[in-house]
Formats: structure tokens, C-alpha cells, sequence
């Protein structure tokens, strides 16, 4: 009885400290959208039999790692930041001399005997690396510090914008941002800014790569290329605005059951969702991501570090960027940029990213009154 | 730590919390807009997206009907449809044709003449959905693609009824074939009004009957419902109205005497036209050497088409109905008929024949066949021995407007009315034709020639066969058809083709019994045609008749052996029977056969004997050089 009692306190005392970084809300929600995901990823890959089994997996690599992070003090991230950051740029630059060209796009690394895309390195490390910078320079931000910021976020987005990769650079470079906003950048250079990127705005259009200007012309006005590149857009507002308030039910699309929307198991995933839940799904699963960076400030809004606070703010905000973009995408009001409905899409790569964040978020909030400023 | 790097990072955190806030209300603000456009296109737009979404589902495909079937007169099936797989190909859908069928070549058989026929179909049909690549695929073959379809957008298998001929060559020219709608048809069918009878049929009637009574045969299309992927693969259908199956046919024809008529030529060139007195009904039609039509259905590849088309023998020609041949001395019966109705000859008015005619003032003088003549010649055996002279003297009397005003009355000059399209109406001259075609007058040597069925005069076996009839149906005319009845396809009520006569011949009995006499002793002992009539068991009135193919001079003698076999002459005859109540009346021709007793008459009597006594003949009719005839 005694030796039952034991191994049982002995058991449960391994559980509190296996769970004990894991942050209770945070993981709850991302579960919900976890499942709801998986269920719309059922629905959607009729045709792609193993999908879902493999995004079980690619779940279950992610929550290791995401449990992995959890177990990382922040300061420890922080003796990270720079060689990660380093390694991220000098890989970027390799890619742009060694990289392997799919699609058109120079992404892929190749690393003895599996690839990489490097780019997905930087969605962390740019936060990591902004984040450090500014712990470094504690209370003393001058217009010097402003500019190595500037440069610390440039250089990696732009080696990432020319691979072409839009929609990462997108990422990585808001995720750059939130950092420096959060680090308390002034509204007037913020301001000065929006005004010469409005300014510029033509030289950078005479930058962007022809199928890249097409995304954004057909965004402007779909039908002018309906069997091209505004089938996309056409066919996932179709399936959004034919699923009504209701949505025809999960299985019941017609628009993705009959193989009308392109993408549907990643990119696209979010017209799959819309038409078989309809506008309360929508509703829904809006809640759902709210709650989630609602949660994640709340960690951010806590944390004892400026490190700590700036890295955390900017995960949050990353992922609300994820979810913007992709839903902003799918149905019409941002142009076609490759950027997956956190949680939801299928691929590994993006889990693993989003759960990195996650838990580091955990460790974050772990730690919090453990580190005395 | 110092106190003011304490307050410092105290005022750090506050201006931390302050922008968070701010970030946080963007957040909210940004996912208001999302939800305001979900709003907007899932509550106020969405009728007209969930129109779009039914619109990209639903499609209605026109379901192609049934054809009618077409049976002879004892029931024996000529055309039916049996239903068979093809691979089909959109080729608005694929956009390297060259590349998906050199894929699909190793999925499926596929020669370089499915590829040539493919091309072919291909220009000919340009705004066509679908065309195929392989017909008639086996069950292993639709296996094997169906598991690799997904590679193949655009490529699909369908089940399709396929036109059949199951006699195969056997009255193929009277049959005549379907073939794909191409974009002729399609213009034509426009300018008709009946192009949405087409919606969902491939092929229509092209030639013969099939041509003919394409409107009973094609039916009209059923529409379904049907669910469609994006790839636009048919996955089920909602709801379905059938199509109305076209109506059958059954012919007049009798395929056992077509087969016994078509073995009798040999490996001869010609035709034949058997039609029944008493209905104008066509027992037999006949041309000689005919084709395969099943090889035009599914689109001829360009390989058999050469062959047929360049066959020195014209296989496509429809001899029958298309060939204008001089009649020769089968027009004599008529000639005598107009002689005595018109009041020219009596019975008994005889002639000396030295062996020629002459006309007063004119050099040239008219051979009869026989040197030296018949001596003296009356009606009866100017019609027996086929005597010449007798028919130019007549021929002068009468003056060819006569001629053509009454021996017309028989349908020679004008096309018969038969019940297959693109008959030629032959010739029959007078003295306006000539006027008109030539700005010539007409000279008194012109008639001479015409009294004979040569010069001017061009008749086809059709036009044979059916004055044969008129004048073994004592001058009542039914116009020859081919159908017997037309099936209804839902109420199977029949629908007779043509049962009353359409006029009459206004003919003296006594007169018509004595040229029938005379017909009936042509194929008896010291007729033309007696050795075709000998031993027969009943009795049958005929004429023979040789039709020159090449002109001869003035004093050449024709030998038949010298002469290449394209330049010998065509070989006539017309024959009813039995001649006491004629049951079938058929007109003969033989190209290149030499004379109309020998060579076209033996015939005849092949078909006869199978009509009448059921007797089937153990080789092709003789046409060794045998009778004496014109």
C-alpha cells in the first residue's frame, strides 16, 4: 500500500514537472484550432489519402519541440540570439548562391542529405535577434540604435524578397517590426516612414517580379484572368460566400469536394473551413485566434525582461499576421502571397515554426518571476 | 542597479504596455475587417456566390438518342447500335495534344492510324468537345486507363452507341453509312432548324438510307443533370430526361436476293435494281463492288479511305442510282409501245431488212448489228432478234419530240423519286433540250441514234428497273421505294412508305400483251436472251441490250476480243417475271460486260430463280459469249 502510494506520488511528481512549463490556456486553445484543423484538413484531402495521418506526426514533432522550448529559460534564448541570427543570414546568403530553384524560386538548401529553407530560420531569429539588440541597449535608444535595427531587419528580408519569397519576407519582416514598434520606435519616424514607402511605393512595384504583379493586378480585379491567376481568388471567394451563415456542413463542399479550389489542404485550407462552417466557423475560429494572442500578450504584458517582453509581444504578433494575411487572402482583400492559416494548414515546417514560438511563449511566462530585472 | 535604471525600465515597461495596447486594438480592428468581408460575402452576397458554387457544380449534358434500326422485309437486321468504349479526348481541355496521346499510347493501343484519323477529325471539326482517340477499347484497356485517368485531364472514357452493320458489304450502296457530324453538317443542320436535335449526337446519316430518313432514324436528345468536377468529370447525375429513341425502319429490300443478285455479277462492275411491279417496292439494289460501310462510323482512317478511293473499280460509286448509261436496245420495248399507241406501227406492218438505214440527202447510213440484216421483220420479232433497222424507221416516223412526250411517261429523262437521295435523272432528249443545252437544232440522224436507247439517251439501272415495272404493270406507276414502313419507336405503330400508285400510263391492252409476248420469246429459243431462259420452269419477259463505251467509224467492225476490257461495251438487260403476273422487274447493267444476252441476262435469271423457286445458284452467272443477241 505504502509502495503503491509512492510510486503514484513518484508518477504524478514526474507528470507536474514533465507539464510544469506547459502553459495551460495557451495549450488549450492551440488544441482547439489544432483539431479543428485536422477535421477541415479531413475534409479537404479527400483526394490526398495520408494527409491527415501526416499532419498527426508533423503535430507531434512540433508539440515535442514546443515542449522542448518550454524548457529553455530566456536566457538562455538569449545567448542564442546572435549566432542563430548569424547562421540564419549566412545561410540566406548561401541559398542565394547554392540554392536549389523550385517553382521559380531559389528557397531550398541543400544539407548533406535533406534540405532546408533557411527563411524559416529567420521567422524566430529576427524577433530573437531585434529582441536582444534592444535588451542590450536598455534605456538607451538614439537614432544609431534605430538604424542597426533597420539593418538587422533589412538584410534577411531582402535576401529573403529576392528568392523570390513574398510571403515569408512579409513575415519576417512584421515580425522584424513588432520588435521595434514595441521597442517604442517614434510615431514621427513611423509616420515619416508610411510617408516615403507611399512615396516609393512605384519604385517598388518596378522591383516586383512579373508573377508577383499579376497577384496583385488580379487581386484588384479578379475575373480579368479567370482560368489564371485570379482562379485562385474567384473559385476561394466562391466557396467562402456559397458556405452562408451555416456553411453546408463538414464533408459537404462542393467547392472542395468537386476540386473547384486550388491549394485546399495548405494555402487554401481557410475556403474549405468557410464553406462547410460558414460565417459562425468564421466567427468562430476568429474567437479562437484572438484568444490565443490575447493570451500571448497577456504572457508578454508580464514578462520581467525587455528581452523577454519584445521577443514575446512579437510571436504574438506574428501569429496574428499568419492568420491576417492567409484569411485576408482567401477571401479577396490581400493579394495571393504564401503565407499558411496558422494551426490549420498542412506542413510540418510552418507547425514546427508557430510551436517554437509557442514555446517559447511558455518559457516566458515559466520564468517570468524566476529573473529578477 | 541604480535607481534611475530602475525608473527608467519601469517608464521601459509602461511605454511597452501602452504600444501592446495599441497593437492589441489593431489586431481587434484588423479582424473586424475580416469579419465584416465574411459578413458581406457569406450573408449579403451569398445568394449569388452559392448561384456561382451550383453553377460550377451543375452542368446539363444533352443525352444522345438511340438510332432506329433498319431491317429488310423478312425481319433481317442492317443496321443496329452496339454500345462500345471509347477513349475521347477534349481537345479544348489539353493543351499538348501531341504529348497526352503519346502517353496515352502507353496506357492503350493506339496506332499511327488512330492518330491519323485524329487529325483528320480534328480539322473537321474544330468547336468539337470531344473527339475520340481509340474506339472499341477492351475491357482490359479501359481497366488499365481508368487506373491511370488521373494523369490524363481532358481524356475520358465514355460509353457509346456504335452504328453497326451486320451484313457488312451487302447492300451497303442502298444502306449508305453514318459518319461524325462535321462543320458542313453542322451549318447545314443550323440553316435547317434542327441543329438542337443534334445536342449530344456525334454522327448523322450520310449517305443512302441512313441519309434519307435521318430525320426518323436520329431521334431526339434526353438532358441530364449532372454533377461535374473541376476537372470537368461527370461524378453523378441529379435528374435526367430521357432521350426519344429514333424511329426504326423496315425496308422493302430482300437481303437474301440482294446477296444471291451481288454474288451473281462475279467480279464484275455494275448494279442492279429489282423492284415489285404491283408496290414499286425495291426488292434488290444492287452496284457492283460495294464497300464496307461499318468503316465509316467511327470517322474512315485515311489509309482505307485511299484505298477506296482510288480503286479503279469505284467501289463508292453508287452505280445504280448514279450511273446514266445509254439504255441501248432495252429502250426498244418502249420504242414499240410508242409505235403502236401512237398509231405509227400495226402488228403486222413488216419490214425488208437489208442490214442498214439510210436518210434521204444524208451520206452516213445506220448499221444494224447483224451484217446483211434480218430479212423480213415485223413488231413482234423486231423486239425478239432485236432488230435495228425496224427501230430507225420507227424512230424517223415517230420524230423525237413524240418519242420523248411518250416513252417519258415511263420515267426515263427524270428522276424516279426513290426514296435514297442523289439520284441522277439520266436523259431523254427532244429538240428543246438540245436547243437549250447545245444551240443546236435538232437533226432528223439525231432521232435515228435515240431509237436504239444510243446517242443522246442516258438512263440509270434505276430508271431500267422502274420502266420495266410501269410496263409489266400493264402502265400503273408506283413510285420505287426502298422502305417499307417506318416503326415508331415508342408506340411501335408503322407508318406505310408509298402504297398507292401514282399514276397511270394510259396504255391499250392488247397492244402492251403484244410487246410482253414478244419480251416473253426473247428468252425463248431464237430470242437474244434464250439461253438465260432455258430450263427456267416459269415463264419471263426480258430485253437485252449493248451499250457502246467507245464510238466506232463508219464501216469498222466491232471485235470483241481485240477491244480492251474498260472499252468493251456495258452489257444490259431488262427482264420481269413471271410474264403472266410479274412479281419482280429488274434492270441489269454490266460494265464492260459485251453483249446484254450473255453477259447481263444470266443474271437476271439468278435472281428470278431464287425469287420465285428459292433456288440458290452454285457459282456466279455464266457470261461466257454464248447467245446471239444485237
Amino acid at each position: 500500500m505504502q509502495g503503491a502510494i509512492d510510486v503514484f506520488g513518484a508518477l504524478r511528481a514526474i507528470g507536474h514537472r514533465f507539464v510544469a512549463n506547459i502553459d495551460g490556456p495557451l495549450f488549450s486553445i492551440a488544441l482547439v484550432i489544432l483539431s479543428i484543423g485536422l477535421a477541415t484538413l479531413f475534409s479537404a484531402s479527400s483526394g490526398f489519402p495520408g494527409r491527415v495521418t501526416g499532419q498527426v506526426i508533423n503535430i507531434a514533432v512540433a508539440l515535442t519541440v514546443m515542449w522542448l522550448m518550454a524548457q529553455i529559460p530566456p536566457q538562455t534564448l538569449m545567448r542564442f540570439a546572435v549566432p542563430v541570427y548569424l547562421l540564419g543570414v549566412i545561410l540566406l546568403v548561401g541559398v542565394a548562391l547554392f540554392g536549389e530553384i523550385v517553382n521559380g524560386a531559389r528557397r531550398w538548401l541543400h544539407i548533406g542529405v535533406t534540405r532546408i529553407q533557411p527563411s524559416e530560420i529567420m521567422k524566430i531569429a529576427m524577433p530573437l535577434m531585434l529582441a536582444w539588440f534592444f535588451q542590450r541597449r536598455e534605456g538607451f535608444v538614439s537614432w544609431r540604435e534605430w538604424i542597426a535595427a533597420a539593418l538587422i531587419l533589412a538584410v534577411p528580408v531582402l535576401l529573403i524578397a529576392k528568392q523570390p519569397d513574398l510571403g515569408t519576407a512579409v513575415l519576417v519582416a512584421a515580425a522584424g517590426f513588432y520588435v521595434i514598434f514595441l521597442a517604442g520606435l517614434s510615431w514621427k519616424i513611423m509616420i515619416g516612414l508610411a510617408i516615403l514607402g507611399g512615396v516609393s511605393l512605384p519604385v517598388l512595384w518596378s522591383m516586383l517580379h512579373d508573377y508577383q504583379r499579376r497577384r496583385v493586378l488580379t487581386l484588384l480585379d479578379p475575373t480579368t484572368d479567370p482560368l489564371g491567376a485570379g482562379y485562385h481568388i474567384i473559385q476561394s471567394t466562391i466557396a467562402v460566400g456559397s458556405g452562408g451563415l451555416t456553411g453546408k456542413g463538414w464533408l459537404e463542399g462542393t467547392q472542395t469536394h468537386l476540386e473547384f479550389i486550388p491549394e485546399r489542404t495548405t494555402d487554401f485550407i481557410f475556403a474549405v473551413y468557410s464553406e462547410e462552417f460558414g460565417l459562425l466557423g468564421n466567427a468562430t475560429l476568429l474567437v479562437l485566434y484572438l484568444l490565443l494572442i490575447w493570451r500571448g500578450m497577456v504572457i508578454a504584458a508580464n514578462a520581467p525582461t525587455l528581452f523577454s517582453r519584445l521577443l514575446a509581444g512579437a510571436i504574438v504578433m506574428t501569429f496574428f499576421t499568419y492568420a491576417f494575411v492567409n484569411m485576408g487572402m482567401v477571401s479577396g482583400i490581400l493579394p495571393v502571397v504564401g503565407v499558411p492559416l496558422p494551426l490549420i494548414s498542412y506542413g510540418g515546417t510552418a507547425l514546427v515554426t508557430l510551436f517554437t514560438g509557442i514555446g517559447i511563449l511558455m518559457s516566458i511566462h515559466q520564468h517570468r518571476k524566476l529573473v529578477p530585472t | 542597479m541604480s535607481r534611475t535604471q530602475f525608473s527608467d525600465a519601469s517608464s521601459d515597461v509602461r511605454r511597452f504596455h501602452w504600444r501592446l495596447a495599441i497593437a492589441g486594438v489593431a489586431v481587434f480592428a484588423a479582424f473586424s475587417v475580416l469579419f465584416g468581408r465574411f459578413f458581406y460575402l457569406q450573408v449579403v452576397q451569398h445568394d449569388y456566390y452559392q448561384t456561382k458554387a451550383e453553377d460550377n457544380r451543375i452542368t446539363v449534358v444533352p443525352v444522345a438518342p438511340n438510332r432506329g434500326i433498319i431491317s429488310d422485309r423478312n425481319g433481317v437486321v442492317l443496321a443496329r447500335n452496339d454500345a462500345a468504349y471509347t477513349l475521347e479526348i477534349s481537345p479544348g481541355r489539353v493543351a499538348d495534344l501531341e504529348g497526352t496521346i503519346d502517353g496515352l499510347a502507353a496506357v492503350v493501343d493506339i496506332q499511327p492510324k488512330d492518330r491519323k484519323r485524329f487529325k483528320r477529325l480534328l480539322d473537321e471539326s474544330k468547336g468539337a468537345d470531344s473527339l475520340p482517340i481509340r474506339t472499341r477499347l477492351t475491357d482490359e484497356e479501359v481497366a488499365r486507363f481508368a487506373a491511370q485517368a488521373f494523369r490524363f485531364p481532358g481524356v475520358e472514357i465514355r460509353a457509346r452507341l456504335f452504328r453497326q452493320y451486320p451484313q457488312g458489304k451487302v447492300a451497303s450502296h442502298a444502306l449508305g453509312y453514318i459518319g461524325r457530324i462535321n462543320d458542313k453538317d453542322l451549318e447545314r443542320l443550323e440553316a435547317e432548324g434542327t441543329l438542337a436535335q443534334y445536342k449530344g449526337s456525334q454522327h448523322m446519316g450520310k449517305v443512302g438510307i441512313e441519309q434519307s430518313y435521318e430525320r426518323e432514324l436520329h431521334g431526339s436528345p434526353g438532358f441530364a443533370q449532372v454533377e461535374i468536377d473541376a476537372g470537368g468529370r461527370a461524378l453523378r447525375t441529379l435528374s435526367s430526361t430521357p432521350p426519344v429513341s429514333g424511329n426504326n425502319l423496315v425496308l422493302t429490300l430482300d437481303t437474301k436476293l440482294q446477296e444471291v443478285a451481288e454474288r451473281a455479277f462475279g467480279d464484275r462492275r455494275g448494279a442492279l435494281v429489282a423492284i415489285e411491279p404491283a408496290t414499286g417496292g425495291v426488292l434488290a439494289f444492287v452496284s457492283v463492288p460495294t464497300f464496307d460501310p461499318n468503316l465509316f462510323v467511327d470517322g474512315i482512317d485515311p489509309t482505307s479511305w485511299q484505298a477506296l478511293n482510288e480503286d479503279p473499280d469505284r467501289p463508292l460509286n453508287n452505280r445504280a442510282l448514279t450511273g446514266a448509261y445509254p439504255p441501248g436496245s432495252t429502250f426498244k420495248p418502249f420504242m414499240a409501245m410508242a409505235g403502236l399507241e401512237l398509231g405509227k406501227r400495226s402488228p403486222d406492218y413488216t419490214i425488208q431488212d437489208p442490214g442498214s438505214f439510210g436518210l434521204p440527202g444524208v451520206s452516213h447510213r445506220w448499221r444494224d448489228w447483224k451484217a446483211g440484216g434480218h430479212g423480213a421483220v415485223n413488231l413482234h420479232k423486231s423486239i425478239v432478234i432485236s432488230c435495228d433497222t425496224y427501230y430507225y424507221g420507227l424512230g424517223n416516223d415517230l420524230g423525237v419530240d413524240a418519242i420523248h412526250s411518250f416513252v417519258g411517261q415511263f420515267g426515263f429523262g427524270q428522276r424516279t423519286g426513290i426514296d435514297i437521295e442523289g439520284e441522277k435523272p439520266g436523259l431523254l432528249p427532244s429538240q428543246k433540250w438540245k436547243w437549250d443545252r447545245y444551240k443546236q437544232k435538232w437533226y432528223a440522224g439525231d432521232t435515228i441514234s435515240i431509237s436504239i436507247g444510243q446517242g443522246y439517251n442516258l438512263a440509270t439501272p434505276l430508271q431500267l428497273a422502274f420502266a420495266t415495272a410501269i410496263l409489266a404493270n400493264n402502265g400503273v406507276v408506283y413510285k420505287p421505294h426502298i422502305v417499307r414502313y417506318v416503326e415508331d419507336s415508342r408506340t411501335g405503330e408503322r407508318r406505310a412508305v408509298e402504297p398507292q400508285p401514282v399514276r397511270t400510263v394510259k396504255l391499250t391492252p392488247k397492244w402492251v400483251e403484244l410487246v410482253k409476248n414478244a419480251m416473253v420469246d426473247v428468252t425463248r429459243p431464237g430470242g437474244t436472251a434464250a439461253r438465260a431462259g432455258a430450263g427456267a420452269g416459269y415463264q419471263f419477259g426480258g430485253k437485252t441490250g449493248t451499250a457502246q463505251v467507245v464510238a466506232m467509224k463508219q464501216g469498222e467492225k466491232y471485235d470483241e476480243k481485240r477491244v480492251a476490257e474498260r472499252h468493251r461495251d456495258h452489257a444490259l438487260f431488262i427482264a420481269y417475271a413471271p410474264a403472266e403476273n410479274p412479281k419482280i422487274a429488274v434492270g441489269i447493267l454490266v460494265e464492260n460486260g459485251g453483249h446484254g444476252g450473255s453477259a447481263a441476262a444470266p443474271i437476271a435469271r439468278q435472281v428470278f430463280d431464287y425469287f420465285l423457286l428459292g433456288k440458290l445458284p452454285d457459282r456466279p452467272a455464266a457470261t461466257s459469249a454464248d447467245d446471239d443477241d444485237d
